[in-house]
């Protein structure tokens, strides 16, 4: 593919960036700080669901434990800052701690050929060891260089700083410049990836691994990388969580953090990488509102919506928006698009069975 | 030989437990290729149940080991037909659908009693002594449930005519509905016999672990992990995953502290995928039930 077909492929990618950017200059101006910080916690988060669109919508992995490299970003992050007395090396660390402990778990799932069901059961399990691991790490005992683990607790994350200058400490509103930089950059990377050869072999091998498999790609490999990729940016996303939080708990690793990534991207729609960054924000400000009341209970409310986006909108709101969009642009004359209708009808109460 | 003995026996009560926990997950993956993530909440149901009724006057062992499992098993029936059915072939939807139900029922509950429930129920049998060594009789209590559990589903699938039929569904289900069994009758009576198993094993744990809405999260991944161990055969799978990793789990925390017990289960577990993806069934004793 030469370089201007993957310009063409990417102009979606460049509107939404550009929205973005605008958002960034102008949100400051006009929201109070505290919403300025929650929404810093919002962008982590966003770049959480990034990732996971990326490794399940276009590798097709099933990956429950996205939470784990996540957390363990979080953790490098909050550990290296304190050790080394500055963030810069710190938020490398994160990534490279993160996208390294994908890469072994990811070695031994898939070139044991664990396929896509297993490797949902096996990603969220080793989410969930990390999890009840750290939370018995409460000890003085439990240390890494100057940094008390404190078990239950958690550990105080050091906010970011210039680079190179441990002193200059970031305020909230430039975390905030920082990490919805950070989105920008990540989705459009991840936008550019699916357009190069890596990002189109992985998208052949979740459609058909076998077919791709015969035309000669290792597809053991393909997967460990974007696998690997995609465990990085997750990594990152801690990074900027713990900046927003302003400390780590072993409540990363947790079932329900582990549940809120898949919603996401359900919700958001798999095969998108827009769909669930929006769907991100639109939840967090739900799960926000509801959690000032105490009728409804969030896990129930969490719950109805996945089950009812398994069993309704089993492509999500971003595809199911996409599809209408097309319909009204192309079947302008009544009859065509009633024949369209009836087709895809027919289509999806076959693909139901 | 004494601390030999107490040893032998904390070992053969972590691999009953893992077994108790796992085999209504085992059930249900194994005669439907169903991954029910809602397995935890299943089980904290069955310990609710038990608190429930023991609070309103129901002898503990009635609850426990008559109530739990019926009052699961109805839920498990109910699930099956409002969510499963519409979903089977899918696994992946499935394992999306029933993790979301897992999230409701854990709503629901915190909804009804609480986050923290005060209420615990003692375990009603004393310790047992070992030379210098004490070991809970309760422990020895549940290790016998769990090899009985095991030996009744045995006799169900292998005796009777239900499990002959289902069976036979497992292994080629178009092929036992043109002979006339209602297969998704089958599906139902497994997802709630499955489910039922769970709620008693649920039901037997309260006494150890207490009950929280969240509690099922402390199950699950040992649960799983042990089921896809094992791979599809019910009992022999479950047997295997519960005895290697049970053990492996045992003599690591009799060595290090329970932290690493842990810890050593799941890179075993993780390694043993690596060289039989299928599973332990999935090489050895592939005949079996």
């Amino acid at each position: 593919m030469n370089s201007g077909s993957t310009l063409r492929a990417m102009r979606p990618t460049f509107i939404f960036a550009a929205i973005g950017i605008v958002f960034m200059l102008f949100a400051p101006q006009v929201l109070a700080l505290f919403t300025i910080i929650n929404l810093t916690t919002a962008i982590a988060l966003a770049i959480l669901a990034l990732s996971l669109a990326l490794v399940w919508g276009y590798g097709g992995i099933l990956c429950f434990g996205q939470v784990a490299f996540f957390g363990l970003g979080a953790y490098a992050y909050t550990i290296g800052a304190i050790n080394f007395g500055g963030s810069t090396w710190a938020i490398l660390l994160a990534v490279a701690v993160a996208a390294a402990f994908a890469a072994v778990v990811g070695y031994f799932m898939f070139y044991g050929r664990v396929s896509d069901v297993y490797l949902g059961v096996i990603t969220l399990t080793v989410t969930l060891i990390l999890y009840s691991l750290i939370r018995r790490t409460s000890g003085p005992e439990y240390k890494i260089g100057n940094a008390l683990l404190g078990g239950f607790n958690g550990v105080g994350s050091p906010p970011l700083n210039l680079p190179w200058n441990a002193r200059a400490f970031l305020f909230p509103e430039q975390v905030f410049y920082v990490a919805m930089a950070a989105l920008i950059l990540a989705y459009v990377f991840a936008g550019w990836l699916v357009t190069t050869h890596f990002g189109r072999v992985c998208v052949a091998i979740r459609e058909n691994e076998t077919r791709a498999e015969l035309l000669g790609y290792d597809a053991r490999a393909y997967k460990l990388g974007i696998f690997t990729i995609s465990a990085g940016i997750a990594g990152l996303a801690g990074v900027f969580f713990c900046n927003g939080v302003g400390r780590v708990t072993p409540d990363v690793f947790g079932l329900y953090n582990a549940a809120l990534t898949i919603i996401w991207v359900i919700v958001g729609g798999r095969g998108t990488l827009i769909g669930p960054i929006i769907a991100t924000f639109g939840l967090f400000y739900l799960t926000a509102s509801l959690g000032g009341q105490q009728t409804l209970n969030n896990n129930l409310v969490l719950g109805i919506i996945l089950i009812v986006f398994v069993l309704l909108v089993p492509r999500g709101l971003a595809p199911t928006i996409a599809d209408w969009f097309t319909q009204g642009r192309r079947g302008r004359v009544g009859a065509e698009r009633a024949a369209r209708r009836a087709r895809r009808r027919a289509g999806a109460a076959e693909g139901g069975k | 030989m004494d601390q030999i003995a107490a040893l032998i026996i904390q070992i053969a009560y972590g691999i009953a437990n893992l077994a108790l926990i796992s085999l209504g997950l085992a059930i249900i993956f194994g005669m439907m290729r169903v991954i029910n993530l809602a397995h935890g909440e299943f089980l904290m149901l069955g310990g609710y149940t038990v608190v429930v009724a023991t609070n309103n006057g129901v002898n503990l062992w009635v609850a426990m080991l008559i109530l739990a499992p019926l009052v699961v098993g109805v839920i498990g029936v109910i699930v099956e037909r409002l969510l499963i059915r519409w979903l089977y072939g899918r696994m992946v939807d499935t394992l999306l659908a029933t993790w979301g139900l897992s999230l409701l029922l854990i709503g629901i509950v915190t909804s009804i009693f609480g986050a923290s429930t005060a209420t615990t129920v003692s375990v009603p049998i004393g310790v047992i002594r070992i030379g210098e060594y004490t070991v809970s009789g309760y422990d020895i209590f549940l290790i016998f449930v769990t090899l009985c559990l095991g030996a009744a589903v045995f006799a169900v699938l292998k005796l009777t005519k239900l499990g002959l039929v289902a069976r036979g569904t497992m292994q080629n289900a178009q092929m036992a509905s043109a002979l006339g069994v209602s297969t998704s009758r089958i599906y139902m009576i497994t997802f709630g016999l499955g489910a039922a198993v769970s709620g008693l094993a649920g039901g037997l744990l309260a006494p150890v672990t207490g009950v929280l809405p969240t509690i099922g999260a402390t199950y699950i991944a040992k649960a799983f992990i042990t089921v896809i161990s094992g791979g599809a055969s019910i009992l022999t799978g479950t047997a295997a995953g519960s005895v290697l990793l049970g053990g492996i789990n045992g003599i690591v925390a009799y060595i290090t502290g329970p932290t690493f017990g842990e810890v050593a289960l799941l890179v075993a577990a993780i390694i043993l995928l690596r060289l039989m993806p299928r599973g332990i069934t999935g090489r050895f004793f592939r005949k079996s039930l």
